[in-house]
């Protein structure tokens, strides 16, 4: 049963367990892998072992002619490019011409059981030409002798550059009191979900397409295969299982999911492609490795003058979300501080290695990270406490930043405020002994884009359907995705809500392109204020008939009626009132089963000059986390011991999410600061497994105390704003500060491993700078 | 490859005969020949403890046992700690308790709990903690869990 509502909600703002959470528990959730069909094949894909080669030849035909082999695929087939922004198609359900990255999917197979599949494509040979390696984006910012895609800029393997300038930046510096100069870099990080992907895909003979896949955005699946595919919309069908975690990685339409269409259609049999975990890590689309150069400029009054930036971005083999996350490593750097003179030179090129894409704060983290960190030195040159000078530099609420964003609520310095009380700041920073510290970090992120991806035709970003039939039970349909993060739930409860009616009588259907409205699904952390401005609305149009209903039974006008407990009641007389499935049937007598449908789209989007709408967002989140950390200077080893983390997502609609989100963030966070890291010898990626690739373990995580101290957004549904992505920021950061405080030294290459800390702690010796009596 | 005598082993309380050549895995004889789909596979290599089942009542990886090393025993799956009604306490905590997100890897969290609760009815933390470490979880931080499977030890309270 789900826990009281707060404040006027009779459920929202409080904890409600996941609708789903009964079958998840019992193993009777349904995911991609557990859907099997009527004489399915399996398809297996052959992947280049060659960084970067031309295809000469492809050589299929004893592979083709195996017992039990139904169809090999190349990649001239279907040609067509296609790519998740439409600016940047760059990529083909197999490869053509050349492959791009150890990995490139070079041939595919349709056989009747795996060891076949297997077995044929050990069969395929390929004759290639090695080409160079571009295993470093450094290697490609000038012109080069074999660009990995023609698009490159100027014959280079850049993919985007951006370059912004707002303010006098160069004045700022001349006249600045004080400034900074730090050179962050990340080692590229990986979503690592746990379940892999896979996708069914069903040709049927009445010319229609059925795909079940593991994806956090149906929608783009759906244009994806018809572009390339050459199939129209409505004769394919998308539907989304149960998804076993996606954080970005499955977020881009990917070419497995097209290859399995394209098998099915060649064989006219169901063709399931699975991918082992190798295949995960080859796929990628995590974060990008970065190099960020961030120079800051205060004033005397320690106020922020102006940001310079410069970002040196490994994009991997395709564009993916690159060109937004070029962006955004520039541009989520306006908050959450006033910064009134801002450059920003961002390029992201490609190499021969996996493709970086979207993960989970995207775009946010890294340039966050080198800023924090920035920001804490500056506290200590200025002596200023550095939640003062965060303070101090708060951006306030209803403003608008000089690139154009509008913010409207903002309870950063809230979250500063209780952050600093709650983890007993004053008393421990730069008092704790030696090898023990607390740090701050700060985060700030977007809840949704008002830049949808897809631009034609013109539509709302979200639409909710709602159909009541006599037996009272309400079926909602959203292409919304719950990838976990409980957007069924919420949904649910905030047509419950509305309607006044208990939870159970709601049930949220399975995403299904033939059904379900569009909605543009799970990333930018966009779903809770889109969605659920979107349900609000259809639950509003639905509840108004019911009133009218209501009315006609009552005798008293609709506007003096209200709804809650499955009945509608005289405001004024409570006593007086019908019960909801009365009213339902009253409502239903000249139409039948009621439906209501509800849409939401983004406000206007910022300026008009190029990239004006990268990171304009509905609402923005804010974070100030404090983490405290004990280092044993010995071994290098450390712990995050605590960490108190603010967030301000406006009004929390379900407590239990909200905190899973928090908790999950913190947990990613870590992971990237602590010791998660693609690692790579060349272009060739050496760690493609869990084992070798260590996500933290129960061990590991801290003890955590979330404090949620928003206030109501005003256009957020019922007041919220994004929980999903946000809260993983700050986490990085505020480690990073806390074993400053801790050791004394300063990390500027993540992630922060056990040798990284011993090596620094020799240079601080070797530098004879005691810390701490140390 | 001449046929194997047919697997003998208990599965959730009953005898079952199954056909299974040398190299087959207990996970793939789970999901794929006998329809079990509740044991998840995570990883293949015994890295991410989603094919977490109960063999003779001890946790183990299914994805790193063959299945012909079940012959005579007894394997429980999910679906075998699963009542025919309603849910065990274990899942039922895992509910309360926001426990699940994505809810790929719970099937192998549930597991690993009711065999700690079997064992340690009251367990402290650091016991919950030892015991759930050979499973990954990328939503939760495991925070939720480890209250749920505490929650579950003190009698759901």
């Amino acid at each position: 049963m789900a826990e009281a509502g707060a404040g006027p909600y009779r459920l929202l703002g409080g904890r409600i367990p996941y609708v789903e959470g009964p079958l998840k528990v019992t193993g009777r959730a349904e995911y991609t892998d557990d859907i099997k069909r009527p004489g399915m094949l399996v398809g297996r894909l052959l992947r280049s072992p060659w960084p970067h080669a031309r295809l000469r030849r492809i050589d299929v035909e004893e592979a083709r002619r195996m017992p039990g082999v139904f169809a090999v695929l190349t990649g001239e087939r279907y040609p067509t490019p296609f790519g998740v922004l439409p600016i940047t198609h760059d990529e083909t359900a197999i490869a053509v011409g050349k492959a791009r990255y150890n990995g490139d999917i070079i041939a595919a197979v349709a056989a009747a059981d795996e060891l076949t599949a297997e077995a044929a494509l050990s069969r395929i040979r390929v004759e290639i030409d090695p080409l160079p390696e571009y295993s470093d984006p450094r290697m490609g910012t000038q012109r080069v002798a074999e660009p990995i895609h023609a698009r490159g800029l100027n014959g280079s393997n850049i993919q985007k550059e951006v370059v912004q300038e707002f303010g006098d930046v160069d004045g700022a510096f001349a006249r600045a009191a004080h400034s900074v100069r730090v050179r962050a870099t990340f080692a590229g990080v990986t979503h690592a979900f746990t379940e892999p992907m896979a996708t069914i895909a069903e040709a049927t003979p009445d010319g229609r397409l059925t795909v079940w896949s593991a994806t956090q955005v149906p929608h783009y699946l759906h244009r994806a295969l018809s572009e390339v595919l050459g199939i129209p919309l409505h004769r394919i069908r998308v539907i989304k299982p149960e998804v076993g975690g996606g954080f970005g990685g499955k977020s881009d339409p990917l070419p497995h999911e097209i290859v399995a269409a394209a098998l099915s259609i060649e064989t006219g049999r169901p063709v399931k492609v699975l991918f082992d975990r190798e295949d995960v890590f080859y796929t990628n689309h995590g974060r990008h490795p970065t190099q960020n150069d961030v120079r800051i400029a205060l004033d005397a009054d320690g106020r922020i003058a102006a940001y310079d930036i410069e970002a040196l971005i490994d994009g991997g083999a395709w564009s993916s979300f690159g060109t937004v996350t070029t962006y955004y490593n520039g541009v989520l750097a306006m908050g959450p501080y006033r910064v009134p003179a801002f450059r920003y030179k961002g390029r992201r090129v490609y190499t021969n290695r996996p493709p970086s894409g979207a993960m989970r704060a995207h775009g946010g983290t890294n340039i966050r990270y080198a800023i924090e960190v920035a920001l804490d030195r500056l506290a200590e040159s200025t002596g200023i406490d550095p939640f003062d000078l965060r303070a101090r530099n708060a951006l306030p609420p209803n403003s608008t930043t000089i690139n154009e964003f509008r913010i409207t609520s903002t309870s950063f310095l809230q979250c500063l405020a209780s952050a600093r009380a709650r983890s007993g700041w004053d008393a421990k920073f730069r008092r704790l002994p030696f090898g023990r510290g607390v740090g701050l970090g700060c985060g700030f992120y977007i809840s949704g884009s008002n830049s949808p991806i897809h631009f034609t035709p013109k539509m709302p970003q979200s639409t909710v359907h709602l159909k009541v039939d006599m037996d009272g039970g309400i079926a909602v349909h959203s292409m919304q995705a719950d990838i976990g993060q409980g957007s069924n739930t919420l949904l649910a409860a905030i047509v419950a809500e509305v309607l006044g009616v208990e939870l159970e009588r709601v049930h949220v259907q399975r995403v299904d392109s033939d059904v379900s409205p569009i909605d543009i699904g799970s990333y930018s952390s966009r779903v809770t204020f889109m969605m659920g401005n979107a349900a609000r609305r259809a639950a509003e149009e639905l509840r108004d008939r019911l009133l009218a209903a209501a009315a006609e039974l009552l005798g008293r006008p609709a506007a003096e009626l209200r709804v809650g407990h499955e009945r509608f009641f005289v405001a004024a007389q409570p006593e007086v009132g019908v019960p909801f499935l009365d009213t339902l049937h009253r409502a239903m007598e000249k139409v039948g089963a009621l439906t209501a449908s509800g849409a939401y789209d983004t406000p206007p989007k910022g300026g008009t000059f190029k990239g004006a709408r990268a990171g304009t967002a509905p609402a923005y989140s804010f974070a100030a986390y404090v983490a405290q950390v004990d280092v044993d200077p010995e071994t290098g080893e450390y712990r995050a011991e605590k960490i108190w983390a603010a967030f301000d997502c406006g009004r929390p609609l379900n407590r239990l999410a909200v905190e899973g989100q928090i908790e999950g963030s913190i947990h990613m966070g870590l992971g990237q600061v602590m010791g998660e890291s693609m690692n790579y010898r060349g272009a060739r990626l050496f760690n493609p497994s869990l084992l070798e690739y260590k996500i933290p373990m129960p061990q590991q995580m801290p003890e955590i105390e979330i404090l949620l101290v928003g206030e109501d957004d005003p256009e957020g549904p019922f007041g919220a704003k994004e929980a999903g992505e946000g809260p993983l920021i700050a986490t990085l950061p505020a480690v990073a500060n806390a074993l400053y405080d801790a050791i004394g030294v300063r990390f500027t290459e993540l992630p922060i491993t056990p040798d990284r800390v011993l090596r620094g702690l020799d240079l601080r010796r070797q530098e004879g700078r005691p810390w701490k009596g140390s | 490859m001449p046929a194997a005598e047919p697997l003998r082993f208990r599965l959730n309380g009953h005898p079952v005969e199954a056909p299974s050549p040398a190299p087959r895995i207990l996970l793939d004889l789970l999901r794929e020949d006998l329809a079990l789909t509740g044991t998840k596979r995570g990883c293949d290599l015994g890295t991410c403890g989603c094919c977490t089942v109960l063999l003779d009542g001890r946790p183990t990886l299914s994805c790193l046992t063959l299945a012909r090393l079940v012959e005579g025993r007894e394997v429980t799956t999910i679906e075998g700690l699963t009542p025919p009604q309603g849910l065990s306490a274990v899942q039922a905590a895992f509910v309360r308790a926001g426990a699940t997100q994505c809810g790929f890897c719970t099937p192998g969290f549930v597991v690993t709990a009711t065999a700690l609760l079997r064992e340690h009815p009251h367990p402290t933390r650091a016991e919950v903690v030892r015991a759930i470490s050979g499973n990954l979880c990328r939503c939760t931080g495991y925070t939720k869990i480890i209250e749920a499977i505490e929650s579950a030890g003190r009698g759901g309270a």
